[in-house]
Formats: C-alpha cells, sequence, structure tokens
C-alpha cells in the first residue's frame, strides 16, 4: 500500500506497509495483520530483557533529538514507585505530518508500541498527547484504544497476563511548543505549555513528579516490530559503513515537489534519489533551489548540498544540517528565501511560551527584522544586527525553540545572503533615484 | 487536487454547536450525563487538575467558546481558582476567548504551506465569506476567518480546518465551491 501515493519499489515500508488500508485501522484486521502477537509476547517477557533487545536493535528516537531508544527504557529500574508512559503525539514540526499518517491507518499499531513500551518501562498508566488540531488521528486513535479494551488487550489483566496496561488519550489544544517534552507534561497535567529547567530529567521527576519516558509516536510504532522480529533483523535495514543509524525512517515531503507525502526509507539513503526518483523532483520547469530536510528547525542545504546528503542521523550532520524529524521542505527557484524565512521566524515568534527573554524578546526582533528587510526597507546593518540576535538566541534558553528559530536566519545568511542584500541594494538604489530627483526639481 | 473531508473518512466529530454571545443567564455545563463524563474523565489522572484541557474542550463543545462564567464552573469543580483557569486558557491557540463565526475557518500559512500558495487561499476565503478581515466575523454570524500555525498536513497545502474537520488541497479556485456546502 502507500498513503498517499502506491509505495515506490526503493521504498521499505515497515511501517507505512497498510497506509491507505482502512481494514488495517480496526482490531480484527490488524490481528489478522499479526497485530498485538509483539505484545504478547512481550507480555510474557521479563521487562529487564525487553530493553535489552531495545538497546541491542540501536533504534534511536524519530522525534528529532535521535536519543538511543533503548538507553532511555534502561533509566527505568524496578524501583516500585509509580511510572508513566508518556507518548508525544503532538506532531507540530512544520514540514513534518507522518505521525499523523500513523494515527489515521494504523492507529493499533501505536497503541501496542505504547502498552509494550508501559510495561517495559515498569509503568501501568500511558497517556498519549494528540495535538489539538488532529481531530481524525484523534478520534482513531481513541477508537483503537476502546476496542483494546474492550478485548482485554488493555486494563487490569492485559491479555490475561495479569499486569495493568491502562492507556488514555489526552488532547491538546494549539500550541507548539507542548511538543517539547517537559511542556508536553505540564500541558497534560492542566497548566501553561512552559518547558521546564532541566535536571531533574523526566526519568527522574516528569509527567506528575514520577519518573517518566516519553517517546514520539513513530518511535514507539517501531516498537513492536523489532519485539517481534528481534534486534537482528531491525539491524539489517540501514548503510552498512554506518552502524550509529539504523533501521527505516519515514520522511514527510512538501513544498515545490512533484509528488508531495510521506515516503519510508532505510537510513542512510541517498537524498538525490529521494527528491529526483521517488518524489519526482521539482515542478514542471522548476529547479530546487533549497532544501530543509527535518523539519523547519534544522539548518537550509542548498540544492547542491541536499544532492551528496544521506539520509541519516550522521550523514545529514556532515552535510551541515540534521535529521531532525524527517521533515523535508523544497524550495524551489520562484521562492524568494528572504520572504520564506521571514515566514518561518513569525512562527516562532507566534510559538515562543514567553519564558526566557533570548527568545520571548529575540524571536519578536528577529521577525521585525527579516519583515522589514522583505519589505525592501533592510540595511546592511540588519543583517549584522540579525547574527548578533541569533547568538544571543542559541544556547542559552529552557528548551531549543529559540535555538530554531536562529537556524534558519543563520543558515539563510550564509547560504542565500545575496537574496538579502539584492532587497537592501534595490532598497539603496530607490532612495538614491528618489532623492536625485527632488535635488533635481528643487 | 482533492477536497472535502479526507480521504480516509474524515470528520468524524461532529461540527460544534454555537451559541452566540448575549445576556442570557449561564448554564452550567457540568450537571448529569457531562457531570459522569467529567468523572470518568477524572479517574485517569492522579491529579483533578489534569482534566483542565479535557474540561475546557467539554465546555467549547456547548458553548462554542469559553466565556468568565465557564471558567468559574470549571474552576469550581476541579478546585483550582477562575485567574489559574484563565491563564491556561488563553495560552492555547484553540480555546476562543469570544463567541465566534458558526463556520470557523482555519488556514494554515505556515513556511510549506506559504510556499504553495497558501496566502491566496486566504484571501479567497476572506472575499468569499464577506468576513473582510482575519479574526473578524461576517456580518451573517456564519463564518470567522483565521491564519493558523502549522496544521500538520504540510503535503496536502493548503490545508484548512473548518470547526473540528479538515479539508485538505484547497486552492483559491475551490474555495466558493467548499464554502457553498456549508450551511
Amino acid at each position: 500500500m502507500g498513503y498517499p501515493h502506491p509505495s515506490h519499489p526503493r521504498e521499505t515500508p515497515i511501517l507505512s506497509k497498510h497506509f491507505g488500508d482502512p481494514e488495517a485501522r480496526t482490531l480484527s484486521g490488524w490481528r489478522a495483520r499479526g497485530g498485538y502477537e509483539a505484545l504478547a509476547k512481550a507480555l510474557a517477557t521479563d521487562p529487564q530483557e525487553l530493553q535489552t533487545i531495545m538497546k541491542d536493535s540501536g533504534l534511536r528516537g524519530r522525534g528529532g533529538a535521535g536519543f538511543p531508544t533503548g538507553l532511555k527504557w534502561s533509566f527505568m529500574k524496578p524501583d516500585g514507585k509509580a511510572h508513566y508512559m508518556l507518548c508525544n503525539a503532538d506532531e507540530s514540526e512544520p514540514g513534518t505530518f507522518k505521525d499523523r499518517e500513523i494515527m489515521r491507518w494504523t492507529p493499533h499499531g501505536l497503541v501496542e508500541g505504547v502498552a509494550i513500551a508501559a510495561y517495559t518501562i515498569y509503568a501501568e498508566t500511558a497517556y498519549i498527547y494528540i495535538r489539538g488540531e488532529f481531530t481524525e488521528p484523534l478520534a482513531r486513535v481513541t477508537r483503537a484504544v476502546e476496542e483494546a479494551y474492550a478485548a482485554g488487550i488493555l486494563g487490569a489483566n492485559a491479555m490475561g497476563s495479569g499486569k495493568r496496561v491502562d492507556v488514555h488519550v489526552h488532547r491538546g489544544a494549539g500550541a507548539y511548543i507542548c511538543g517539547e517534552e517537559t511542556a508536553l507534561m505540564n500541558s497534560l497535567e492542566g497548566r501553561r505549555g512552559n518547558p521546564r529547567i532541566k535536571p531533574p530529567f523526566p526519568a527522574v521527576a516528569g509527567l506528575f513528579g514520577k519518573p517518566t519516558t516519553i517517546n514520539n509516536v513513530e518511535t514507539l510504532t517501531v516498537v513492536p516490530h523489532i519485539i517481534k522480529n528481534g534486534a537482528e533483523w531491525y539491524k539489517q535495514f540501514g548503510r552498512p559503513d554506518n552502524p550509529k543509524s539504523i533501521g527505516t525512517k519515514l520522511f514527510s515531503v512538501c513544498g515545490n515537489i512533484s509528488r508531495p507525502g510521506n515516503y519510508e526509507v532505510a537510513l542512510g539513503f541517498p537524498f538525490k534519489d529521494f527528491l529526483y526518483d521517488l518524489c519526482g523532483g521539482p515542478l514542471p520547469g522548476r529547479e530546487i533551489k533549497a532544501v530543509i530536510p527535518g523539519g523547519s528547525s534544522v539548518p537550509i542545504l542548498t540544492r547542491e548540498e541536499a544532492e551528496g546528503a544521506l539520509m541519516d542521523y550522521e550523514g545529514f550532520v556532515a552535510s551541515g544540517t540534521m535529521l531532525g524529524s524527517g521533515g523535508v521542505i523544497v524550495f524551489d527557484d520562484k521562492q524568494d528565501m528572504v520572504r520564506q524565512i521571514a515566514r518561518l521566524v513569525r512562527f516562532y515568534a507566534h510559538e515562543s511560551c514567553g519564558q526566557c527573554t533570548q527568545c520571548r524578546e529575540g524571536t519578536a526582533w528577529t521577525t521585525r527584522i527579516m519583515e522589514r528587510i522583505r519589505d525592501g526597507e533592510g540595511t546592511m546593518e540588519d543583517l549584522d544586527t540579525l547574527v548578533a540576535i541569533a547568538d544571543g538566541m542559541t544556547g542559552k534558553t529552557i528548551c531549543v525553540l529559540s535555538d530554531s528559530c536562529a537556524t534558519p536566519v543563520l543558515s539563510g545568511l550564509k547560504k542565500f545572503r545575496h537574496e538579502f542584500e539584492a532587497k537592501i541594494h534595490a532598497n539603496r538604489s530607490m532612495v538614491t533615484v528618489q532623492s536625485a530627483l527632488r535635488a533635481s526639481a528643487a | 487536487m482533492s477536497h472535502g473531508p479526507s480521504a480516509s473518512g474524515g470528520a468524524l466529530i461532529a461540527a460544534a454547536p454555537h451559541s452566540r454571545h448575549d445576556d442570557a443567564p449561564y448554564v452550567p455545563v457540568f450537571t448529569g450525563a457531562r457531570r459522569v463524563e467529567l468523572d470518568a474523565i477524572l479517574t485517569r489522572y492522579p491529579s483533578k487538575q489534569a482534566a483542565l484541557l479535557p474540561a475546557l474542550w467539554m465546555v467549547q463543545d456547548v458553548y462554542g467558546w469559553v466565556s468568565e462564567a465557564a471558567m468559574e464552573e470549571v474552576a469550581q469543580v476541579l478546585s483550582i481558582t477562575a485567574a489559574y483557569v484563565k491563564g491556561v486558557v488563553s495560552f492555547y491557540t484553540m480555546y476562543h476567548l469570544h463567541p465566534v463565526g458558526r463556520h470557523f475557518i482555519q488556514v494554515c500559512t505556515t513556511t510549506p504551506c506559504n510556499v504553495c500558495g497558501a496566502e491566496d487561499v486566504v484571501r479567497a476565503l476572506l472575499d468569499h465569506t464577506g468576513c473582510g478581515e482575519l479574526g473578524l466575523t461576517s456580518a451573517d454570524g456564519k463564518f470567522t476567518v483565521i491564519e493558523v500555525e502549522c496544521l500538520g498536513a504540510c503535503g496536502f497545502a493548503t490545508p484548512i480546518m473548518i470547526n473540528n474537520a479538515f479539508v485538505e488541497s484547497v486552492t483559491p479556485e475551490s474555495v466558493s465551491r467548499i464554502l457553498s456546502e456549508l450551511v
């Protein structure tokens, strides 16, 4: 299958295998496709052993940070305390829409992964926090949870194991920042979604002050496949010369591209082939000018840089950017980069929670300056000011929203400085002409 | 190009009924079946306050917005202060602090949709609804149009949300047809 396009022969559909198949959404349909076999197996296995399997698999977080999943889970010990499992389904990173399709098409796959994770980290309760705008994913996942309870898969005696696994769905209410893990915890607790200072880290004091593990939707949906088929099976996916990036990854592709949508490839896939072969390249008569490969918070690549990149954690770093969430935004040669970067920083200014001065003021100043350059009212000094503000916004705040706003400005200025300068000089030329006209009239 | 509820089934949650702002006395939300529903929600969390976002959603489903009187009721049932509730309500973009049009339309104009022409969709919506300006409600009370930051459906530019339903791949040309299907 595949959605919105049939899977390309060069894709490796594991998570996306049933995208577009409505029958996979129901409990009976999911079971017919091998669903919940992994949960049954997990519930009959010691959590320590499951933690080891996850460590051995090499799976890293698919939400953006790339933290090793098994290592994160191994922080959770059988200490007799209440633990919580949290699923971050607050997908809001511009350019990213993969978790949405996972929840729309394979909600039971997510519920199964969440249940395995809860058991593995010694938690009896898990919450799936879904962004408020995702009404259809919310309905699909809620329905899957209800079906799983009715069938005895979840609850006080999950699948007859004698273990309690409760899963609850919690709806957000519109705030990008709630995708930050500690902001999400505050939001779920009924507070404003302000990120928390770390330490303490969630594994020590997270949701409701208790040890908590939080993972992205895609990460958790991979888990049943690893538990069912083993860590060795999962290690076959990836490029042989990079053992640090294992598995397949969903990439969402949008912007000026022939076939936007979700694609699942083994990590290490050549980005050039991905853009031109799988996604069909630019629209007819156009050329790709720039690509943001991992959601709006990672550095912009020029076409040449993108065409030389390999699609994994290390590959994108070697090209000067990051894998991030896998949200690929393509800009073609008709796009004005100054205008688009100005739009991007306005996003961050809108979404800043306002706790940290550097972010609250920095996102707003950056937006004002970017918009005046866009409107032809900028000066060359503005470019230096942007860099100075970006420096003050990087590495100095509670969370990385501030850094994320600085990123497109700095990478944009580095790679498309000529577009900034052209706007400023056009303005200068206009001023010169106007004053010359005034002088000649006088 | 596709339009209408998304290919996979679309509007699973009914559009919220809306009440206009008037001077009628506030009728509490958390009585009868809704109180039972809230009590069931409360069992999911170790603190009462964690039910705040769900309780606010219930209020908005009934009234179409969250009034000061509603905040006081929510505060009372969850044993927190009304000021605290207001602080939370005002943090999140999806709770309305005043009544909005019967069809509340959110248009994504963030970068990925912007490069696909989202601003033209905004202009078409403002023209065809008679709203004229973002955030204003049309004279007949039917429409409010706002810009929204990334709806998370970037591959289906331009997505819009009409109350709780997504409409994908909207173009300036398809706007009048989409609006004509709304009553």
